[in-house]
């Protein structure tokens, strides 16, 4: 391999690698000649505005859109959770967790990764029945459970009570400190990002405009000062004016 | 905005008035209240049967005080009391059964046959291009011919025995079958399929886990309009010619302008209908009961 050239630092490598990627609309390019690199065990976060083609990046991430131009390396072993749930409807919250995995799963499988997001007690429910949060769970619990090399989140936590929202993302930072897979998450919540990531993206006109590594040591406090900094920096960075401007 | 701000005389209102929606002052506007009242407790008063019972007697009542007065003539149409009476006789001298029997076993092997048929075909052009390219374009121009059309040629074809009848019953069992199928596999939701593929499923475990579940709605739309299609052709090929079967005993009874014998057989195909749908809404309840559907008020 190529990258066999930095010796024998397996950590550092790199598991998503992304050359002059372009993706069109209708002769729109919502991804113009976009670079990337994303490495082994890395936790990075991606922030822009509504509209400015994350999840578009996710889905070629996933390998759901092909119609690209540029180069994209990907790890085989990829999970995502979607911006919407997208649970099958006709089978049962564990089914949905467990379905595509190879053999026989057993039940204790789901089950394990259902307590993972706190939603054992709903294995059996018929995902119609699931308020949205509790489906947004559900879905992550599947991306979980198949131990994947790349992790792609978009917005899992959206639909979230502030409570529970803190809660999956300690259990998305504890699945990602134990397997050590990399993963990309896709956020609206500044605040939200730098408690996670090792690397915060912003993405503007279809490149990624702006990168701020964050250093800080975890777990991370909000209210410390080298924290609310790199706040008000990726704030105004993403055209907020009022860096203080709390919802 | 909420009833924090709302003057205290307000709130006296409120608790004191006893009609169902009242108007309170709030500031200069007027707000119309109304009382939210639980759903079951409205229900409970007159049983749904029962309601739903009431036109159907009325009119059997209406029936027989017409026939009693002799405004309705027994050649016209019997009374409902000979009615009963004849269907009595009909199942006791075993004429009725048998012929029941007989017709019931036509739509089951007709429609058994039309399903094989259909949902197999919906299948293949559902999940293959090559089959849609194939099979489609032949059955939707198939489609515009009725099938009672099709009798004649049928008839050059089988002959006027067993075979004829069961194939009408599962030609018109087929399209219906066909079409809804396809159109469920086509209608499954793309973006679940794009997590079926995020999840790794295979070509074989879309279909299996993804297409066809999502699709079963459709194809039990299809089943519902395949069984009222089926009855169609039985009555259409009983009548025009048998020898046996439900249609026969009715088109014996023309000849003596029995319209007793008429109407018992009329009931029985609706019976039958009835009995037929209500084991199609059962599956229905028991298998798409995933399905988050509107039930009705
Ligand atoms: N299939 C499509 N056809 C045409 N335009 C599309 C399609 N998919 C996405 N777009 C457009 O591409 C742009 C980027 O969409 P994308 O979904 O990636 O935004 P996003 O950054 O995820 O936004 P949000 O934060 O609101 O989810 C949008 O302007 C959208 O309208
Ligand atoms: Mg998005």
């Amino acid at each position: 391999m190529a990258t066999d050239v930095h010796g024998e630092v397996t950590a550092d490598r790199a598991v998503v690698e992304i050359n002059g990627l372009t993706r069109s609309f209708d002769g729109r390019a919502v991804l113009d000649e976009l670079d990337l690199t994303v490495r082994s065990g890395e936790f990075v976060a991606l922030l822009g505005r509504s509209g400015c083609g994350k999840s578009t990046l996710l889905r070629v991430l996933a390998g759901l859109d092909r119609d690209i131009d540029g180069s994209v390396l990907v790890p085989r072993r990829r999970a995502v959770a979607f911006q919407a749930p997208r649970l099958m409807p006709w089978k049962r919250v564990w089914r949905n967790v467990v379905l595509g995995l190879p053999g026989r799963p057993a039940r204790e499988t789901a089950i394990r990764a259902l307590a993972e997001v706190g939603l054992e007690h709903r294995a059996d429910a018929w995902p119609k029945t699931l308020s949205g949060g509790e489906a947004q769970r559900a879905s992550l619990a599947r991306a979980l459970v198949r131990a994947p090399d790349l992790l792609l989140l978009d917005e899992p936590f959206g639909a979230l009570d502030a409570l529970t929202r803190i809660k999956a993302q300690q259990q998305v930072a504890e699945v990602w400190q134990r397997r050590g897979c990399a993963v990309l998450l896709v956020t609206h919540d500044v605040e939200e990002a730098l408690l996670l990531a090792d690397r915060v993206l912003v993405m503007q006109d279809g490149v990624i405009a702006h990168e701020q590594p964050v250093d800080l040591p975890r777990p991370r406090d909000v209210g410390a000062p080298e924290f609310t900094a790199l706040r008000a920096g990726l704030l105004a960075e993403l055209g907020v004016v009022a860096p203080q401007s709390p919802l | 905005m909420s009833t924090h701000d709302t003057p205290p005389e307000a709130h006296t209102a409120v608790v004191s008035g006893d009609g169902p929606e009242r108007a309170v002052a709030r500031g200069a506007a007027a707000v119309e209240l109304e009382r939210l009242v639980s759903a079951s407790s409205r229900r409970r008063r007159v049983p749904r049967w029962l309601r739903r019972a009431t036109g159907p007697v009325l009119l059997l009542v209406l029936w027989q005080v017409l026939s009693a007065t002799g405004v309705l003539q027994s050649d016209v149409l019997a009374s409902p009391g000979t009615i009963a009476r004849t269907a009595g006789g009909l199942f006791a001298d075993g004429t009725l059964p048998s012929a029941m029997a007989v017709s019931v076993q036509r739509v089951a092997v007709g429609l058994v046959s039309g399903v094989v048929v259909g949902v197999g075909l919906g299948l293949l052009s559902g999940l293959m291009r090559t089959g849609e390219d194939l099979i489609d374009a032949v059955v939707q121009m198939l489609r515009a011919v009725p099938f009672a059309g099709l009798v004649p040629l049928l008839i050059v074809w089988l002959g006027i025995g067993e075979t004829v009848k069961v194939a009408l019953i599962a030609l018109a069992a087929a399209f219906p079958l066909y079409l809804n199928t396809y159109a469920g596999i086509r209608g499954v939701d793309d973006q679940l399929i794009e997590a079926g593929v995020t999840l790794g499923l295979g070509r074989w475990g879309l279909i299996r886990h993804v297409v066809l579940p999502g699709a079963l709605p459709g194809a039990l739309t299809g089943l519902r309009f395949a069984l009222a299609s089926a009855w169609l052709a039985l009555v259409f090929g009983e009548t025009v010619n048998a020898s046996d079967g439900i249609g026969f005993l009715m088109d014996q009874a023309r000849e003596f302008y029995r319209t007793d014998v008429i109407v018992v057989c009329l009931i029985v195909y609706a019976f039958l209908g009835l009995a037929a749908d209500v084991v199609v809404r059962t599956l229905e309840r028991l298998l798409l009961q995933w399905r988050p559907t509107f039930t009705g008020k």
